[in-house]
């Protein structure tokens, strides 16, 4: 403070210099990204055209559009958000609203941990195992989606979990006062003050099971197949997979195609989590109290 | 101290012939191992305002919470003793709802739910069934009429009550305690939020609701409890120093040199 | 409302029950988290135990490198050479992510500010979006070139190409983890630090990063659980060719992408169709004692604060 004036300046540029490391190491993180995005769009944006998007795939994959794939990712996802939704909010309303602080709740909370770190592969033998061979669903749309409800239900948990605890604790002892049951109170008072935050949540599972490969691979999706499914029975083609399958399985594709199918399939994705992000931000830009 | 004969009825004991609403029976709280209150016992009787004085953190605020068993809810309150409300233990009761319902709560921090403002009020009724559109209007008009709040509020029924002012929340909260039709409506340090006129105002409401409810006021507001309160308990480091009639405990008519150096200010 | 009578202390009306009910219904959602578990336990055991009890010598599994399951005479099922792709990759990936995505938390939650700080996250939550079949394909026909180019060997597909694909896959889950430890510091710290004349510098490395480390620890195991469990990139990128790396520029095969790639062409309950669920089992042990494992070390700080 008196004497230091050099030690003040030394700690500044070694400030500055530090603060210039990170932001480089950050940038070097996300600029490699940015640069591959960037090409990915430059060589599959040629490709794009409402043909593309609305005809079935010919000769052998190596012409023609992606409807299928398509279709049937909305199958997957659709069948997917059906099953793992209603468990997912159950799960989040019981931890958030019911549980007490017990033995059951920590083991329930390392099932969830646990199951968000299970390798996508491992969901996927466990969707044939259980889903394909000992329900007898067969490699369909149900096994598959099955698969894909059990990979992204601790998504579906944590992220509701979160939205239910943002309404102030305040707010449930005020109904409990008044006489309320806790369904009551979280009828009332709770869900309509969190479903928005659930819905991010569950538009962000939407754009992490779409873009799902491993564990649809021998559940359900299939490597051709121009038909679109009729019933959750069917087979069906997937982007992801589809992806996977003619950049690596099949001879003579054109070089475009592939960065195609990768473009529709990550502005799927990224489109569905950008909404999930601008809906958030919006939210917390609205105060309700 | 009792020094006349006649006034021994309304000294700790209750009036003779009056119903007692609530009674507290060797009644201990604690947090895990600390203990916020020991050994109390009292009877509060229908149709009487009971104040509650005391410094902070004397108890005061874990008493009301025993009465209406909001200790369910906070897995390390315990709660021993008897609470005894229309002569029935509360942890007897299976349906703590209903309970809950005819014990109506203000707490000091106003808590508007983010509802509107009508449905702050109307949730209540409608949660025990009441779907009738005109018994529900006639019930919010009258609780925020009586919580002083009316006038200010009635063009604006439908916006959110969490963003009303502290105050007008705080009357809020008064008016929803209200629409439970209470029997028993405890108040804790209802005036902090509020500005004085109003608290002139919701505190005339209060002599009126006394007619049909019983009344346990929490205040740290020495005065209050004199304007209002019918007896007065004094409440410290979680004991029960004396219950007295309020007048007694003003004028110095009383046992414990504790509770007159509080009242008249002589604490700390 | 009610009769004042105080009889009704015992009358549950509808909303009780509903509320029973309800109670119920939620409870078989709560633990539907401990179903899934121990089902995916007991379906991937099923399948595989019988295997490792009967057929598999363990030793073998351990310390063979070779995995021949479809040879007719003789099939052996040596997994080291798997488990060294899948070390090497993870391990070349945590080299290239840990250290940018710990500089890139602490520039984001120590340094940045306001409009930047909020463009910066929305970009690597972003990223952490990007579905790893795209990262395979990228490092199919993007880094593979790039790599051919760049260090003149005649195969792009190796280790490098991998570890680097896993390490951009893993950094922005690490960034985001590690960012959100050093955001559970509290702020007197930093205020404390800063009353005494340090620089933002000092204050994050003498006060935040230690009072962070458990948080960072676990960023990093969870980083390194979900390299582990990769499958689609690591199949597209590392060039599934079985090999005990010498070097970077070698192409070797994973423990996922075994399965994913031959899953599909065994027989249900053959032996090589066991003996995939065997690797399975031998994944999903590994990363659950990985995420035990971050989670006791998070509990950590939570016992601390």
């Amino acid at each position: 403070m008196f004497e230091t004036t050099d030690l003040n300046q030394r700690n500044r540029q070694v400030e500055s210099r530090v603060k210039t490391l990170f932001l480089l190491m950050t940038l070097l993180l996300i600029l490699p990204v940015l640069v591959i995005l960037t090409m990915l769009v430059i060589k599959g944006g040629p490709m794009l055209s409402i043909d593309f998007l609305f005809t079935e795939p010919t000769q052998g994959m190596t012409a023609g559009g992606i409807l299928p794939a398509l279709v049937g990712t909305v199958w997957l996802v659709v069948v997917a958000l059906l099953a793992s939704v209603p468990f997912g909010v159950a799960a989040a309303l019981y931890l958030s609203e019911y549980a007490a602080d017990n033995w059951l709740t920590r083991i329930i909370n390392l099932a969830i941990i646990n199951l968000a770190g299970v390798p996508s592969i491992v969901h996927a033998l466990f969707g044939v195992g259980a889903f394909v061979l000992f329900f007898r669903f067969g490699t369909s749309i149900l096994a598959a989606s099955l698969t894909l409800a059990v990979m992204t239900l601790p998504v579906v948990i944590v992220s509701t979990r979160e939205a239910l605890q943002a309404v102030p604790h305040a707010f449930r002892e005020a109904c409990w006062n008044m006489g309320a049951t806790r369904w009551q109170t979280i009828r009332r008072v709770v869900l309509p003050n969190s479903i928005s935050g659930i819905l991010t949540g569950v538009i962000l599972e939407v754009s992490r099971t779409a873009g799902e490969t491993a564990p649809i691979m021998f559940t359900g999706a299939a490597f051709y197949l121009p038909f679109l499914p009729q019933s959750v029975y069917d087979q069906t083609m997937a982007m992801s997979l589809h992806l996977f399958v003619i950049s690596t399985q099949v001879p003579d594709v054109p070089e475009g195609l592939p960065y195609g199918v990768a473009l529709v399939l990550i502005g799927m994705v990224l489109s569905m989590n950008a909404l999930s992000i601008a809906f958030r931000t919006y939210l917390r830009g609205k105060k309700k109290w | 101290m009792v020094t006349d004969e006649g006034r021994t009825a309304v000294d700790g004991s209750t009036r003779d012939g009056a119903e007692v609403k609530l009674s507290v029976r060797d009644l201990s709280i604690s947090y895990g191992d600390k203990t916020v209150l020991s050994g109390v016992s009292f009877d509060v009787e229908e149709h009487e305002i009971f104040g509650i004085i005391g410094p902070a953190n004397s108890g005061k605020t874990s008493f009301l919470r025993a009465l209406n068993r909001m200790d369910d809810f906070i897995p390390e309150m315990q709660v021993e003793g008897e609470v005894l409300f229309n002569g029935m233990e509360v942890r007897r009761w299976r349906n703590v709802y209903a309970l809950r319902r005819r014990i109506g709560v203000v707490f000091p921090l106003p808590v508007g739910l983010p509802l509107s403002i009508y449905d702050n009020v109307a949730l209540s009724p409608q949660l025990s069934g009441i779907k009738d559109k005109t018994v529900l209007d006639e019930t919010v008009e009258r609780c925020l009429r009586r919580a002083a709040l009316w006038d200010e509020v009635k063009d604006r029924l439908d916006s959110l009550g969490s963003l009303l002012s502290g105050g007008q929340q705080q009357r809020l909260t008064i008016a929803r305690a209200l629409s439970q039709e209470p029997e028993l409506l405890l108040l804790d340090e209802f005036s902090i939020a509020v500005d004085p006129v109003t608290t002139m105002r919701i505190e005339d409401v209060l002599k009126e609701l006394k007619q049909e409810m019983t009344i346990i006021l929490v205040t740290n507001l020495v005065q209050q409890a004199r304007r209002l309160a019918d007896r007065t308990a004094f409440f410290l480091s979680g004991e029960l120093v004396e219950v007295a009639a309020t007048e007694d405990l003003f004028t110095g008519q009383v046992q414990d040199a504790r509770s007159r150096d509080y009242v008249e200010g002589r604490f700390g | 409302m009610e009769a004042s009578a105080a009889g009704d202390f015992d009358r549950r009306n509808s909303s009780w029950y509903v509320d029973k009910v309800v109670q119920a219904l939620v409870f078989i959602g709560g633990i539907s988290g401990i179903l899934c578990i121990l089902g995916i336990f007991v379906f991937i055991s099923k399948e595989g135990f019988g295997f490792i009890a009967n057929t598999i010598d363990i030793k073998e599994f351990f310390t063979s490198p070779n995995w021949r399951p479809t040879s007719e005479e003789n099939p052996t099922y040596g997994a080291l050479a798997l488990i060294a792709g899948t070390a090497s990759v993870t391990g070349l990936a945590m080299v290239v992510a840990v250290p940018f995505s710990l500089g890139a938390a602490i520039y984001i939650g120590e340094f940045a500010r306001g409009k930047t700080r909020e463009v910066l996250k929305v970009l690597v939550e972003m990223l952490a979006a990007i579905p790893s079949v795209v990262w395979g394909f990228i490092g199919l026909s993007i880094m593979n070139p790039v790599i051919i180019d760049l260090f003149d060997v005649p195969v792009g597909l190796n280790v490098l190409n991998a570890g680097v694909i896993l390490g951009l896959m893993a950094a922005p889950i690490m960034t985001t983890i590690a960012e959100d430890a050093l955001k559970a510091v509290p702020d007197h710290y930093r205020e404390a630090a800063e009353a005494m004349g340090a620089t933002r510098w000092q204050v994050t490395f003498r006060v935040v990063l230690p009072a962070a480390k458990n948080g960072l620890v676990a960023a990093v195991l969870l980083g390194v659980g979900r390299g582990f469990g990769e499958t689609m990139a690591v199949l597209m990128a590392s060039g599934h060719s079985i090999n005990m790396p010498d070097s970077i520029f070698d192409s070797v095969r994973a423990l996922t992408a075994t399965i994913a790639a031959e899953l599909g062409e065994t027989a249900v309950g053959s032996d090589h169709y066991q003996a995939l669920f065997t690797l399975g089992i031998f994944l999903f042990a590994i990363t659950f004692v990985i995420n035990l494992a971050a989670d006791l070390v998070l509990r950590g700080i939570r016992k601390e604060a």
